[in-house]
């Protein structure tokens, strides 16, 4: 349930009173609605649901998830 | 989710949940989808009524031995809606669809046919600007069209345009191609990435702003088929995977050979914007119809040949392989999965469409 | 595609799967509550990496499979209605009411029409001024804010040819009645990434503190779903229960205010009947007075109308994970993705329809 994919967010405009902007996802761009995540600015990465921004990447919390992976490639034989 | 399918004495697997004949009583749009349902009409109610070993090959064409010649001949209807598209329209991909359904058998195109549909008040500026795309098509391909007909229907009564196009081909002495001769061992070559037509459609039905970057893939595949054949390269059979995607031919090809496939789903080739069209629409690009690429199976040690000879013609540049048939699990399509996992490809019922679960 | 395909990564799959099976060391039984977490497991081959003793059991995180039988058929009988453009996310297409289904209503002469986003929806309202646009609006947390902006944008607009049928069902009702069940299996669950994006974390905590089962909030990449997986197997082997938040770079305590101050706009708490399961107290939304004006159910009047749920579907033990599909007498006999019976054959998330598509073969 629940399909939502990360994008880029590479510009963003008003129309009938709501914010939103375009993202990009690997090639193709569509128009997403920015209201649910209205400090997203560009260059941030937005994950994005039936055409709404739900929430906005945590780099930080993506590269800690990382560096623990990393680190259980390591220990692991 | 483990324990569903037993090894049957044989040592092959069967499924311990059998998949029965569907009790429905009137046509759905699923049985014109290419899945389950369109291969459970073919098989159980036209292929019984006609009966004839030309018929019963089912490949893309028939061989139909005249004299000393052996005539490729095929039919197919077009029913896309909407009936302009980004990268084409009905009448190009009729044209070049029919030519490919010549090509994979191997023949040289002859002739085609081409008869309408009409519903009554279809703008007659989007009739002639179909029938020029099928002029274009029929003129870069070197086929011309020889017969037609032409039929109008009540308004409400077809949706816009429908066309159905024939074609005949001669396939050229010594040349055998046909999904009898796939065997175990063969190696399975795709012509180029997959998905284009298919997402191109439905990304359009949803609106997804596109900038070109989604088109239709239609294109005429014969001079590729021909440089193939030319290669010397001991190809077994050609398909080419219109609706139903490359699933539904490699499904087709294990069940009705009875043979194995195993194939890799990293290996297999998507342009990033049908990827990307794909993951936000929820569709699965294996499922999705192409119109101007080919699978095609290959004897092992001739696969670098053809892949070769492939990338030398525009439409072959990006060939690459996908997967081997095997003797194990026949009738069986086993995908490894892009985390090494694995699953079995299975014909969807109907058309995908797309989800927001 | 960046933060995605990294999540993918087949090495990293293999190294999480390996640490499972060093961990596991007696069977459990995890539920993954999303639909879409049980697609990815199967259509990956995740469940082939685990070991024999952890065992997934789906859950019933399909807003399509759970929506009641009496709410499709309103649904039909409004699309049926002479005017009316009736809009629809694609997975509803093709779940059958009593008699048939949208796709089947369109081939009879209703305007149906896919639409990707709620505001697709009501761009048709605008477009079309002198017909009645309804949208049928369902989902779980992570879709009822989309929803939500599309009445808050359709009121502020005046458009008054717009309405919604709403039918949103929420997760934690559900997870609480699977785990008060008195025959519930479930030790574990792989919570739902993106409700808690918008729903945040504390409701969960409640259940944990409740009930005492880990939950393993994580997303629906190969990654993160082993990642949920490994959690929940280090919680049960250990004798913990916590919520833990396996999906940070996406999910914060707090979830997504300006989406949960739009639900409480627009959306009350109601209970909700579950195809399978029942009624659920306080487990759905229905649109606020405020907004009485764009709610389908108050605009159209489509009484009399009679709703057969099947008698020999037991998707309800299904969804609550005490029985699998291949128990079902009438699995894909009587009961196929074509012809489903009930709930979890209905959508291509649910447990039937996913063991049916995605069947498997025995080690050979």
């Amino acid at each position: 349930m629940c399909l939502a994919i990360p994008g880029e967010l590479v510009e963003t405009r008003e129309r009938h009173g709501m914010r939103f902007g375009d993202v990009q996802f690997g090639g193709i761009t569509r128009e997403v609605c920015l209201e649910y995540q209205p400090n997203a600015v560009i260059g941030d990465f937005v994950l994005v649901h039936v055409g709404f921004a739900i929430s906005t990447i945590d780099r930080a919390e993506a590269a800690r998830t990382w560096q623990l992976l990393r680190e259980l490639g390591e220990e692991v034989p | 989710m483990r324990g569903l399918l037993r090894a049957s004495q044989a040592g092959g697997i069967v499924t311990s949940c059998p998949i029965p004949i569907d009790q429905t009583d009137r046509i759905l749009l699923g049985h014109g989808a290419g899945g389950k349902l369109t291969a459970q009409l073919i098989e159980q109610l036209i292929v019984p009524a006609f009966a004839n070993p030309m018929l019963s090959r089912l490949d893309d064409q028939a061989i139909v031995p005249v004299g000393a010649e052996q005539l490729a001949f095929t039919t197919d209807s077009y029913v896309v809606s909407p009936i302009f598209f980004p990268g084409g329209d009905i009448g190009e991909l009729a044209v070049n669809g029919t030519i490919n359904d010549l090509a994979v058998g191997g023949a040289t195109p002859i002739a085609l046919s081409l008869a309408f549909i009409l519903e009554e008040g279809l703008p007659i500026a989007d009739l002639r600007r179909v029938i020029e795309s099928a002029r274009r098509a029929a003129a870069r391909a070197g086929v011309p069209i020889v017969t037609g007909d032409t039929k109008v229907v009540e308004r409400g009564h077809g949706d816009q345009l429908f066309i159905n196009t024939s074609g005949i081909g001669v396939v050229p002495a010594g040349v055998r191609l046909g999904s009898a001769h796939v065997r175990p061992g063969d190696a399975i070559v795709l012509s180029g990435p997959i998905g284009d037509h298919g997402v191109a459609i439905m990304a359009h039905r949803a609106g997804l702003e596109l900038d070109g970057a989604l088109a239709s893939d239609t294109a005429a595949l014969h001079t590729l088929c021909a440089a193939i054949v030319r290669s010397g390269a001991d190809v077994h059979a050609m398909r080419d995977p219109t609706r139903g995607g490359v699933a539904a031919t490699l499904v087709e090809i294990a069940t009705r050979q009875q043979v194995g496939i195993e194939a890799d789903e990293a290996a297999i080739l998507v342009r990033e914007p049908v990827r990307g069209a794909c993951e936000l629409l929820g569709l699965d690009p294996l499922l999705v119809a192409n119109e101007g690429k080919l699978i095609a199976f290959v004897a092992a040690p001739d696969a670098d040949r053809l892949l070769d000879a492939m990338h030398e013609h525009p439409l072959g540049r990006h060939a690459h392989r996908i997967g081997v048939v095997t003797d194990r699990h026949p009738s069986v399509v086993e995908l490894a999965t892009p985390i090494r996992g694995r699953r079995i490809l299975d014909l969807p019922f109907a058309e995908p469409l797309p989800r927001i679960c | 595609m960046k933060f995605l395909d990294e999540y993918r990564d087949a090495d990293t799959c293999s190294q999480l799967a390996r640490e499972i099976r060093r961990e596991t060391k007696r069977p459990h039984v995890i539920m993954e509550v999303c639909g879409g977490q049980t697609h990815s497991i199967l259509r990956y081959g995740l469940d082939r990496l685990l070991p024999e003793e952890v065992e997934l059991v789906h859950g019933p995180g399909c807003p399509v499979c759970v929506t009641a039988l009496a709410m499709i058929d309103r649904a039909h009988a409004i699309a049926k209605l002479p005017g009316v453009i009736f809009t629809s996310f694609g997975d509803m297409l093709r779940v059958p009411g009593s008699e048939t289904d949208l796709l089947g209503l369109r081939a009879r002469g209703a305007d149906v029409r896919v639409v990707y986003s709620p505001l697709d929806a009501l761009a048709l309202a605008r477009a079309n001024p002198e017909r009645r646009v309804v949208f049928f609006g369902i989902g779980f947390e992570t879709t009822a804010p989309a929803n939500a902006m599309a009445l808050i944008a359709a009121r502020r607009e005046q458009l008054s040819n717009f309405s919604m049928l709403a039918s949103h069902v929420l997760v934690p009702p559900a997870i609480e009645g699977i785990l008060s069940s008195s025959d519930n299996r479930v030790q574990a669950f792989l919570g739902p990434g993106h409700v808690c994006a918008i729903t945040g974390l504390a409701e969960y905590e409640d259940l944990v503190a409740r009930y005492r089962v880990p939950i393993a909030i994580t997303g629906f990449e190969p990654v993160d779903l082993l990642r949920g997986v490994l959690a929940a197997v280090r919680q049960l082997e250990s004798g913990t229960a916590t919520v833990e938040n396996v999906y940070a770079r996406n999910v914060g305590y707090d979830g997504n205010k300006a989406a949960r101050d739009a639900l409480s706009e627009v959306f009350e708490v109601v209970d909700r009947d579950w195809r399978g399961l029942g009624s659920i107290p306080r487990s759905g939304y229905r649109i606020t007075e405020r907004y009485r004006v764009h709610d389908a159910d108050h605009v159209f009047d489509v009484a009399g109308i009679t709703t057969r749920e099947p008698e020999s579907c037991i998707s309800g033990l299904i969804l609550r994970g005490v029985k699998k599909p291949c128990d079902c007498s009438e699995f894909g006999s009587a009961c196929t993705p074509l012809r489903p019976l009930g709930a979890t054959m209905v959508s291509s998330e649910g447990a039937c329809a996913a063991y049916y598509a995605h069947r498997r073969p025995v080690a050979s």
